[in-house]
């Protein structure tokens, strides 16, 4: 016993401490992947936007008549 | 909560984890014959249940695609798969330091139910390296799918053997005389059960949300090339 814990306390810590670590890493995982999804629709947004930009420039310079 | 499931479902599993930690800690009685040691009883059966839920769940819907042709099926039988995996890792690590502390043992090669439930684990963990060695397309949906259902096959195996084998080292609660232990044992089991199924749940949703909008960015990008 250390500090006045059991070695059975320290096995069910380690077995709960166990699963909470792995969820965690399971929701960092996830979310580095949301921020990479986030990324690649901005850079989509973004090259749609600018075609859109291209498409009424070049509707501009059209000479009417 | 009716706009948002997901939310809902969230909430639900977060209620529910604290609810089981709450009786495992504070309300269940010690076990008269482990000791505290037994409290690891809470996390690793429902988490093992879930395990084998989640491989089930992942055969049902490679059924769907082989069967139904399911738009999507065989997407929702790979993420099952892949959260049977996660949750089989933590069958292992719990059963693991269950043993030791019980058994003085990490690990016994004699117990059919630890092999079988290894070989189970190792068999959906190829899952993944042939999934991921054949080319995306109808093809590589349909090898998947049959592979996942081979696999279905060792999860009543891997159940029944404890049952069937004449070693019981590794304890039997639930007999066909229903559980042996003490309601609040069996209410705070049903209650960890439920918040390991929520869980499992939340995040099969969310990492298929994932997969579904990588999936459509990349036809978009395509489509914009």
């Amino acid at each position: 016993m250390i500090l006045g814990i059991t070695a059975a306390e320290k096995y069910v810590a380690a077995a709960y401490g166990i699963v909470f670590l792995v969820v965690l890493v399971y929701v960092l995982i996830i979310a580095l992947k949301l921020g990479r999804l986030d990324r690649e629709l901005d850079e989509l947004t973004g090259v749609v936007r600018e075609r859109r930009e291209a498409e009424e420039e070049l509707r501009e310079e059209v000479p009417v008549g | 909560m009716n706009e948002n499931p997901l939310a809902a479902l969230a909430a639900l599993s977060g209620v529910l984890i604290a609810a089981s930690i709450a009786l495992i800690f504070f309300y269940v009685p010690t076990d008269a014959d482990q000791g505290f040691s037994q409290r690891i009883f809470y996390i690793h059966v429902p988490v093992a249940l879930t395990a084998y839920a989640c491989f089930g769940w992942g055969a049902w819907k490679a059924l769907r695609h082989l069967w139904k042709r399911e738009p999507g099926a065989d997407l929702e039988s790979y993420v099952a798969i892949h959260q049977g995996v996660i949750f089989g890792v933590l069958t292992l690590a719990t059963g693991s330091l269950w043993a030791k502390i019980s058994w003085g043992h990490w690990w016994l090669w004699s117990e059919s139910q630890l092999v079988l439930f290894l070989v189970l684990f190792l068999f959906y963990g190829a899952y993944f390296m042939l999934r991921y060695s054949v080319e995306p397309g109808p093809a590589r949906a349909n090898m998947c799918a049959v592979y996942a259902l081979f696999g279905v096959v060792l999860i009543p195996i891997s159940f029944l053997a404890i049952r069937l084998a004449n070693q019981l080292i590794h304890p039997v609660v639930f007999t066909l005389q229903g559980p042996q232990m003490a309601g609040s044992m069996f209410l705070t089991f049903c209650v960890s059960l439920a918040a390991m199924l929520t869980l499992a749940a939340t995040l099969f949703h969310i990492e298929l949300a994932g997969k579904r909008i990588d999936s459509r960015l990349r036809e978009l990008r395509e489509l914009l090339a």
